[in-house]
């Protein structure tokens, strides 16, 4: 009965919820690692920023993460849905009057609607930096930051970032900007509820720990989100 | 007081059903809620109308009989209370008051406010207990002690009044509290050792089978529940299902 | 017909372990072609189907309830007794036996309770065994507390919800058979009948309560676990839809009711508060371990607190009077209900009652909490500790104790216990009367069983805190799966029970008739409207105190009522659908005809005797007055045609082993 309960039961679909749902909150650790390096100036920040590029698109080890990050997204989005709509089926017949905020939060009721913002922000967000890295030409860094040619040019992601992000270059990067500032908010919500619940679904609830990891959740889903928005308005500001 | 009330009306299970509208006047603020309905009825009932049929009895929050959806919130808007607990002056003079049945696909409405939560019992007969047959020869009941906190923790997780609020309330229709807090009881207890890993599976399974929704977390549960079944109790059966799933053979 | 008691011969101790070892049994082949319907799933009948399902026996079980679990048993809250001593204070099988008969103010089988006091240990090891949580101390053993009527600590609780705790294992047991198939349940179902083939009862007539289909069960041998009839007075503790149905059709069928007078008045209930009330709310027992009654002294002080210029708090000690504690010393707060409930109406009947309707008296834990506030505060060290701290301290350990029952009694009142007073008065609570049966359970029909509440044997005329549950789950796993074997032996030949019979069939008309008469009637009165009318009589002539006019009118009172009944009752709906009020109609019809008995017997019974009070024998002190020198019998009545015309049968009570005493609790 297990090796169909491992595949059928609503405890296991929650189980594979929570933890692609936590190794996705580590990549996200991983994500922001490399997109703060944006901040650093000039074209020792250029450098920096294009050759970390480099190693996440050709690193072995990367790669592996890579792949389990690209399931990770589409099982739990695809988990989600799944959940999503046997959660409606089994209730036909709505309340004709509900006050849902009297007992749950409003994160938590809204997961599914956050999780569609968030798939359509990776969505675009692939198409404007992942795919013109792997599948378009790329303009090339070919010097470093004391003016030295490069042994091997390295596909210039940094040009490309500055510049989605510039207005006086891309007259729809207000849009843009806003669009992730508010997908930033979606992921915000989305941890809000996600981190801790994730815990629970794998079966930690404890006196003493449980109320440490609902404070590292609300920590995360603030400052993760906070800093990543935090790029775009920079990059913005300091270019328009 | 008087009232306006908002009821579901659904002649049987085939019926499509509806809202309708009832004037109720002097209603004292000492009534419980029941009491009200009771003077709906009789009123229904003289001027020739069929009454509103609902599930109640022991009338003091802990046979799990009465269900109803109050003002948007199971059991109404009252903390650790079952509707027959809820009293009047928890409204105001002249407000609206909502009352629906319970709503889940697995809690079809047998009549008006009345539904069928047979599903519960299926469950619990799928696993909700120790296997011991009645003999004169149990051993001493002192011959085990079990630690002070695991019998309060097993007690809290027993007072289960298998009402139905944690589904009516989640948005999922989740059955995840009442089959928990039976999982959790009997895993707190030495005598519920032997049937640990099977008792889990066989009750998910059911509580899946019955067309319950998925849980998400929300916690609506653990907050209307009347009796304050801790969503501690979830996550225990979470674990053992893990657990259960991963050692279990077959 | 001779009632026939069937009491094992021997002495006392030995009667029942002779009686296990001279029952026939029916080997385990046997059993898988014999089957046993039980009607009602609390204690009793959930303990008594899943026992008969482990042994064998086929098991058709029927409840009213959307779920065997619902069943009132559930609401029981202090706890359950049994002689195990684990506290050594003395306790033995033979002080329960002694505490239950005296409690019972002799009117009880003494072979019956023996029985009951010995299997007692067994039902607490059971439960345990079951996964039932009881209340347990550091060390991981059994807590007890103890409870009125005496003096030492054998009482098992799960908080201030035992009897739910208890009804959910005897549940699992019964889901646990229900899963193998050994026992059909029934939900929603109503036993209206029950079928008499040959002498035997051989099944009963059912209607589904969500199709309204009137249904034909048959079986070899019928086991009534039905509760009791308390609901008679309307206002009871009982559940809405406890009832006297399935017990009353019985006894029309040829079961005599035994001793239907005596009911139990529980003394601690949140008061009546107004007109529109539905049921009563009881406050356990328990808290009479800690809780002091009292009323003021002074009539001003009552006037008072009832108009509100003062606070039951304002008043000091002496101005109070803990009338409990000043007329039974010894055991004080923790005198029988029957005793205790006497003593508040006594006091409200001199003007003493604190509220407004003049019925309540006072349930005081302040000195409780006080009292455990210092001794906690020495445990945690506390060094000086402030009166606010103390009385925090105090409420702490209060709640931890009665937590549930004190936010109960703050959701129906809006008073806080904690800090005023609870109000409480006497309500209508138990039944000791019931079906008349032997000691193998058997009421005066063969086949057809009574357990639990329903039946009358081992309480007397009052019942002590926490023997209810005791009694039910001793009867239903450790007596009637054992007794039935004896007269089932004979069956194992007789093959399945068919239903296609004249008896059936006639039965089912007579049920089919009632009803589409109810439904058909034209009348204008909504059926809550009688019921209230029967309580009200009944509480007035039949309740806490008795006298022999009040019965005489209440005899002719209820005829009349019954007649009007009839005549103005409306039924709204159909027969073919849920219908509540079709469901009460029915049920009213039976207690219409059960008050009637009540106080024929209450009539018959001159002498007082536990909760039976009969105004004209008290002593000077307002004690009750036994005679033991006429009345030491079981009134067992006979069903002739009509209440009125019901025969009385006498079934001597022997008693060998205790000698008959005034009962004194002073």
């Amino acid at each position: 009965m297990s090796r169909s309960a491992i595949l059928k039961s609503s405890l296991v679909k929650k189980y594979w919820m929570a933890l692609t749902g936590l190794f996705l909150c580590l990549f996200l650790v991983g994500h922001l690692v490399g997109n703060l390096q944006l901040f650093i100036p000039g074209m020792e920040g250029q450098l920096q920023f294009n050759e970390y590029a480099k190693f996440m698109t050709s690193n072995p080890a990367v790669k592996i993460l890579s792949y389990v990050t690209y399931f990770s997204i589409l099982f739990h989005a695809f988990d989600g849905i799944k959940l999503t709509f046997e959660n409606r089926k089994a209730r036909p017949v709505k309340y004709a009057y509900n006050k849902p905020g009297e007992n749950s939060g409003w994160a938590s009721r809204n997961m599914a609607l956050l999780g569609t913002v968030l798939l359509a922000f990776i969505a675009t967000h692939m198409t404007n930096f992942w795919a013109k890295m792997h599948f378009t030409e790329m303009p090339m860094q070919t010097v470093d930051a004391e003016g030295a040619m490069l042994m091997e040019p390295l596909k210039d992601l940094h040009t490309v970032v500055m510049a989605f992000f510039n207005p006086s270059v891309n007259n729809m990067a207000l849009v843009a900007m806003l669009f992730y500032v508010i997908s930033m908010i979606a992921i915000a919500f989305h941890l809000w509820h996600g981190f801790q619940s994730a815990w629970q679904t794998l079966g930690v609830n404890h006196k003493k720990y449980t109320p440490l990891i609902k404070l590292i959740g609300k920590g995360f889903s603030v400052l993760v989100p906070l800093l990543f928005a935090v790029i775009p308005i920079y990059l913005y500001i300091t270019q328009a | 007081m008087n009232l306006t009330l908002k009821i579901w009306r659904q002649s049987g299970p085939n019926d499509k059903g509806r809202m309708e509208t009832y004037q109720v006047s002097d209603i004292s603020p000492d009534m419980s809620f029941l009491e009200m309905i009771d003077v709906l009825n009789d009123q229904l009932v003289r001027e020739g109308k069929d009454p509103v049929a609902f599930d109640h009895d022991c009338r003091e929050g802990i046979c799990g009989m009465c269900s109803m959806y109050i003002n948007g919130e199971a059991h109404g808007p009252g903390r650790g209370v079952t509707t027959c607990q809820l009293h009047m002056r928890s409204f105001k003079d002249g407000e609206t008051i909502y009352i629906e049945p319970w709503r889940a696909a697995a809690f079809p409405v047998i009549k008006d406010l009345v539904t069928d939560r047979s599903a519960f019992d299926r469950i619990i007969q799928a696993g909700g207990y120790v296997s011991v047959n009645t003999s004169g020869n149990t051993q001493d009941a002192n011959a085990l002690p079990i630690p002070k906190e695991n019998a309060d923790k097993a007690f809290d997780a027993a007072t289960c009044i298998g009402c139905g609020a944690c589904v009516a309330t989640c948005k999922n229709s989740s059955a995840m509290l009442f089959t928990s807090a039976k999982v959790s009881q009997l895993a707190l207890l030495p005598q519920g050792e032997a049937e640990r890993e099977r008792r889990v599976l066989r009750m998910v399974n059911q509580m899946d089978l019955e067309g319950f929704g998925n849980c998400t977390n929300t916690g609506a549960c653990e907050v209307e529940c009347p009796k304050g079944i801790s969503l501690e109790n979830i996550a225990r059966m979470n674990r053992e299902f893990l657990k259960a799933s991963i050692s279990s053979e077959s | 017909m001779a009632l026939q008691s069937n009491i094992p011969e021997g002495p006392l101790a030995e009667k029942w372990e002779k009686h296990k070892n001279n029952i026939r049994l029916v080997n385990p082949a046997n059993k898988r072609l014999i089957d046993i319907i039980v009607v009602g799933t609390g204690l009793a009948g959930a303990s008594a189907a899943a026992s008969f399902a482990e042994m064998g026996y086929n098991v058709k079980a029927f409840c009213f309830q959307d779920s065997p679990r619902r069943a009132h048993s559930i609401a029981a809250q202090g706890g359950i007794n049994a002689a195990k001593n684990y506290q050594n204070d003395g306790d033995s099988v033979y002080r329960l036996f002694y505490d239950t008969i005296k409690g019972g103010d002799y009117r009880s089988r003494e072979a019956n309770v023996y029985r009951l006091a010995e299997v007692s240990a067994n039902i607490i090891d059971q439960c345990v065994a079951q996964g039932v949580p009881f209340a347990r101390d550091y060390g991981g053993l059994l807590d007890n507390r103890s409870f009125g009527g005496v003096l030492v600590s054998r009482t098992f609780y799960a908080k201030g919800q035992t009897g739910q705790q208890l009804l959910l294992g005897a549940y699992s047991a019964l889901s646990r058979q229900i899963s193998k198939g050994k026992v059909q349940m029934y939900n929603r179902h109503e036993m209206l009948d029950v079928v008499i083939v040959d002498g035997k009862c051989r099944g009963i007539i059912a209607r589904n309560l969500v199709t309204g289909e009137v249904e034909r069960h048959g079986a070899h041998a019928v086991v009534l676990g039905s509760g009791g009839y308390g609901n008679v007075f309307f206002l009871s503790t009982n559940a809405m839809g406890s009832n006297v149905s399935a017990a009353w059709k019985a006894h029309r069928k040829g079961a005599y009711f035994a001793n239907p007078c005596y009911t139990q008045i529980h003394p601690t209930c949140i008061p009546v508060s107004g007109d529109y009330q539905s049921k009563l709310t009881l406050m356990s027992e328990s808290l009479r371990n800690d809780g002091r009654i009292w009323v003021p002294k002074k009539k001003e002080d009552v006037e008072a607190i009832r108009n509100g210029s003062k606070r039951p708090v304002d008043l000091s000690e002496d101005e109070r009077d803990y009338y409990l504690e000043r007329r039974y010393p010894s055991f004080g707060n923790l005198v029988p209900r029957d005793v205790a409930s006497r003593a508040a109406k006594e006091r409200c009947d001199e003007g003493f009652g604190v509220n407004k309707t003049g019925e309540a008296v006072f349930l005081d834990f302040s000195s409780a909490i006080m009292r455990y506030g210092k001794t906690e505060a020495n445990i945690q060290g506390v060094k000086n500790p402030s009166e606010d701290q103390v009385r925090q301290l105090g409420e702490d350990v209060v709640r931890a104790k009665y937590g549930n029952l004190f936010q109960m009694y703050e959701k129906i009142t809006d008073d806080n216990p904690y800090k005023t007073p609870m109000k409480i008065y006497p309500a209508v609570h138990y039944t000791m009367g019931g079906l008349w049966v032997d000691y193998n359970l058997m009421t005066s029909v063969p086949g057809l069983y009574a357990a639990g509440e329903a039946n009358f044997s081992d309480h007397g005329a009052n019942r002590l805190g926490a023997s209810a549950l005791m009694q039910g789950l001793a009867d239903g796993y450790f007596v009637i799966p054992y007794t039935i074997g004896e007269y089932l032996a004979d069956d194992i030949r007789t093959g399945a029970i068919s239903t296609d019979t004249p008896e059936f069939a006639q039965a089912e008309k007579e049920v089919k008739d009632k009803i589409n008469a109810f439904i058909n009637n034209n009348g204008d009165t909504p059926v809550d409207d009688f019921h209230r009318k029967l309580g009200r009589i009944m509480w007035d002539n039949c309740g806490m105190a008795r006298n022999e006019q009040g019965l005489k009118n209440a005899i002719s009172e209820i005829q009349k009522l019954r007649e009007e009944f009839y005549q103005k009752v409306r039924v709204p709906g159909s027969a073919e659908e849920l219908n509540p009020e079709l469901e009460k109609a029915l049920r009213v019809a039976d207690f219409l005809e059960l008050g009637e008995l009540m106080c024929r017997d209450a009539l018959e019974r001159n002498e007082s005797c536990g909760g039976h009070f009969r105004e004209e024998y008290q002593t000077e002190e307002g004690e009750a007055r036994r005679d033991d020198e006429n009345y030491t019998y079981v009134a067992a009545w006979e069903f002739t045609g009509t209440p009125s015309e019901a025969q009385l049968h006498k079934e001597d009570l022997v008693f060998e082993n205790v000698e008959l005493k005034q009962r004194s609790y002073k």
